[in-house]
C-alpha cells in the first residue's frame, strides 16, 4: 500500500504545510460552492456566480490599494454587487442576465482602475494575475477562520431559507401563493452565492469559483433529481475535484515540460468538466431506451406514440 | 490628442465601436448577455497560447473564440444553457493558466489583453481588423431577417422554416469573430460592456429594430470617443471608462423608459393604474 501510494503521490505531499492548508481551504470552499451552486444551477443564475466572481476581484484590487485585508475586500464588493443586481432586477430572465451584465462590466471597469492604480504606486506587477487566477498554494493560515465563519454564514444563509428557497426556484407563482417573501428569499440566495464565490475567488482563484460554483452542482442535478441529495452529490464532487487536482498539481512538478509544476486550477477545471461529461450518459441511455422502444413500436405498425424523449433540463 | 500614433488609435476604436454596436444589439435582443461575456474571456485562452507557440495572436484569438463558441453551442444543445456557457468558459480559461504558466512570465501583457491597450495600436493591425468587422457586419446584413425572426419569436421562426438552431451557431460564430478582433483593443474582460451597455440603452430609447440598431452603434462610437479621450487626459486605463460609461448609458436608458412608463401612466393612456403594465413591443416586424 505504502509502495503504491509513493506512486500515485510524488512524495512530500502530506508533510507539505502549503499542501495541507490548500486540501483544507479548498475542500471547505468546494463543498460550499457545491451546495450554493446547486441553488445556482436550479435558479438559472450561473452568469450572476460567474460576475460575482469576477466583480468580486474588484474588492481584492481595492484591499490591495488600502491595505486592508483582501477577504473583506472581497466579500464586502461581491455582497454589494449582489445588492446592486438585485436591485436593478428585471423579472425575465433576459433582461436579468443584462443587468448582471451591466454590474459586472462596471465592476470590472473598476477593477482596471484599481489594478492600475495598485501596480503604478505599489510596484507589485503580479497583482492582476493572483488576484484572477489566484493560486491555492499561497493562502496563509491566518485567513482560515474567516474562511469557516464566511463558509459557515454562506451554508446557514442556505439552510434557514432551503424550503421556500427550493419551493419559489421551482415556482415563484406557487410560493407567491403561499406567502412566501420571493423577492427577499431570492436576495438572500444571491446573497449566498456571493459569500460563496468572493471566499474562493479569494482562496482559490476567480476561474476556480465559478467552475467549483457550477460544475459539480449542474453534475448533482443530472445524478438524481431530488435537490437534497443533488447537493450532496455536488458537495463531494467538488470536494473530489479540488483534492485530486491538487495532487495532480502537486505531482505535475516532475512533469514536463516545465519543471515548476502546472497550475492547479487547470487540473481542477479539467476534472470538474470530465465528471459533467460522465454523468450525462446515464441520462442519456433513460431517455434513448423509451426512444428505441417506440422505434420498434412503429416498425411492429402500431400508431408512433408521441415522442416521449422530452429531455430533461 | 489626433496626431501620430493616435490617429491609428480613433480609426481602430471607431471600427471596434462600430462592430460592437451592431453585433451587441442582437446580443441583447437574444439575452445572450453571458455568452457575449464568455467567449471574449474565453478567448484569452487562445491568445496565451499564441504567444506560447509563438504565432499571431490575431489567430489564436480567432481559433479560440470560434471553439468557445461552437463549444457553447454544442454543449448547450445537450443541456441547460446558461450551465454550457459557464463550464466552456472554465474549460478555456484553464486551458490558458495552463499555456500561461508554461510560457515565461509576462504579466504586463496580459494585463494588456484582459484590460485593453487601446493607445498602442500600431498602423498594420488597422486592416486586419477592418476585415474581420466588415465580415461581421456583412454577414448580419445577410442574416438581418432570419436572424431577428429567430431572436424574437423562436417559434414562429421555425414555423417559417427558419432554423433556430442554425441560426444560434450563426450568431455565435458572429460573436467570435467580432470578439477576435476587438480582444486585443478593448481587452477580454470589457469588449463585452460594449456589446451591451449601448445596445440595451439604445433599445430603451426606441422599438423599432433598425433605428434601435442604429443608435446602438451611435452610442457604442460615442462611448469609445469618450473613454479614449478620458483615458489620454488621464492616463488611467480605457477599460475603466468604457465599463462606467457603458454602465451610465443603460442607466440612462433605464430611467428613460421608467419616466415614459409613468408619465403614460398619469396621461391614462396605460392600462388600469395598479395593474402590471404590458411588457412593450421588442420589436416591430
Amino acid at each position: 500500500m505504502g509502495h503504491f501510494l509513493s506512486i500515485v503521490v510524488e512524495p512530500g505531499f502530506f508533510q507539505s504545510a502549503p499542501v495541507r492548508l490548500a486540501l483544507v481551504a479548498g475542500g471547505v470552499v468546494a463543498v460550499v460552492c457545491g451546495v450554493v451552486g446547486s441553488f445556482a444551477v436550479i435558479r438559472g443564475q450561473s452568469y450572476a456566480g460567474h460576475a460575482l466572481a469576477d466583480v468580486s476581484v474588484t474588492g481584492g484590487s481595492a484591499s490591495f490599494l488600502v491595505g486592508i485585508s483582501p477577504i473583506w475586500g472581497f466579500v464586502g464588493v461581491g455582497v454589494v454587487a449582489a445588492g446592486i443586481m438585485d436591485m436593478i432586477g428585471i423579472r425575465r430572465p433576459r433582461g436579468r442576465d443584462l443587468a448582471t451584465g451591466i454590474v459586472r462590466g462596471a465592476g470590472l471597469g473598476l477593477a482596471a482602475l484599481f489594478l492600475y492604480w495598485d501596480t503604478t504606486s505599489s510596484n507589485t506587477t503580479g497583482a492582476t494575475i493572483t488576484i484572477l487566477f489566484g493560486s491555492i498554494f499561497t493562502i496563509s493560515s491566518a485567513i482560515l477562520p474567516a474562511v469557516a465563519l464566511l463558509s459557515v454564514l454562506a451554508l446557514g444563509i442556505v439552510a434557514v431559507v432551503y424550503r421556500p428557497l427550493l419551493l419559489s426556484s421551482v415556482s415563484a407563482e406557487l410560493a407567491a401563493v403561499r406567502g412566501i417573501p420571493v423577492r427577499i428569499v431570492g436576495l438572500l440566495c444571491l446573497m449566498a452565492i456571493s459569500v460563496a464565490v468572493s471566499l474562493s475567488a479569494m482562496t482559490i482563484g476567480a476561474i476556480l469559483s465559478t467552475a467549483l460554483l457550477i460544475g459539480p452542482a449542474a453534475t448533482g442535478l443530472r445524478l438524481t433529481s431530488r435537490p437534497g441529495l443533488a447537493m450532496i452529490w455536488a458537495a463531494l464532487i467538488g470536494l473530489a475535484a479540488t483534492w485530486l487536482g491538487i495532487l495532480l498539481a502537486w505531482d505535475s512538478f516532475y512533469w514536463p515540460p516545465a519543471r515548476h509544476g502546472w497550475p492547479v486550477s487547470f487540473f481542477v477545471v479539467t476534472l470538474v468538466f470530465i465528471f459533467y461529461l460522465l454523468a450525462r450518459q446515464p441520462a442519456r441511455w433513460a431517455t434513448r431506451r423509451p426512444a428505441v422502444r417506440s422505434q420498434a413500436a412503429r416498425a411492429a405498425g402500431g400508431l408512433a406514440p408521441a415522442a416521449p424523449g422530452a429531455r430533461q433540463g | 490628442m489626433f496626431s501620430g500614433f493616435m490617429a491609428n488609435t480613433w480609426a481602430v476604436a471607431t471600427i471596434v465601436a462600430v462592430v460592437a454596436g451592431v453585433v451587441g444589439f442582437f446580443v441583447v435582443l437574444r439575452g445572450a448577455a453571458f455568452v457575449a461575456d464568455a467567449v471574449p474571456q474565453g478567448a484569452f485562452a487562445g491568445a496565451a497560447g499564441a504567444s506560447l507557440l509563438g504565432i499571431n495572436t490575431l489567430i489564436g484569438l480567432g481559433v479560440a473564440s470560434l471553439a468557445g463558441a461552437l463549444g457553447i453551442g454544442w454543449l448547450g444543445r445537450r443541456g441547460r444553457r446558461d450551465v454550457a456557457t459557464a463550464l466552456t468558459l472554465v474549460v478555456m480559461l484553464g486551458l490558458g493558466s495552463l499555456f500561461l504558466s508554461f510560457s515565461v512570465e509576462y504579466a504586463p501583457e496580459i494585463e494588456s489583453l484582459l484590460f485593453g491597450e487601446v493607445l498602442g495600436v500600431s498602423a498594420n493591425e488597422i486592416a486586419p481588423i477592418a476585415v474581420l468587422g466588415a465580415l461581421c457586419i456583412a454577414a448580419l446584413l445577410v442574416l438581418y431577417r432570419p436572424l431577428l425572426l429567430a431572436s424574437v419569436m423562436p417559434e414562429l421562426a421555425e414555423a417559417r422554416g427558419v432554423r433556430s438552431r442554425r441560426m444560434e451557431t450563426y450568431f455565435l460564430v458572429i460573436v467570435a469573430l467580432a470578439t477576435s478582433m476587438t480582444l486585443p483593443v478593448v481587452g477580454a474582460l470589457l469588449i463585452f460592456s460594449l456589446m451591451i451597455g449601448p445596445p440595451a440603452a439604445a433599445r430603451s430609447f426606441t422599438d423599432q429594430p433598425m433605428p434601435a440598431m442604429a443608435l446602438s452603434v451611435v452610442i457604442a462610437v460615442g462611448v469609445v470617443w469618450a473613454a479614449i479621450a478620458a483615458s489620454y487626459d488621464t492616463n488611467w486605463p480605457v477599460g475603466f471608462f468604457v465599463g462606467i460609461i457603458g454602465a451610465g448609458c443603460y442607466g440612462a436608458g433605464r430611467s428613460w423608459t421608467a419616466w415614459r412608463r409613468t408619465r403614460i401612466r398619469r396621461a391614462g393612456t396605460w392600462r388600469e393604474a395598479g395593474a402590471p403594465g404590458p411588457e412593450p413591443a421588442n420589436v416591430r416586424l
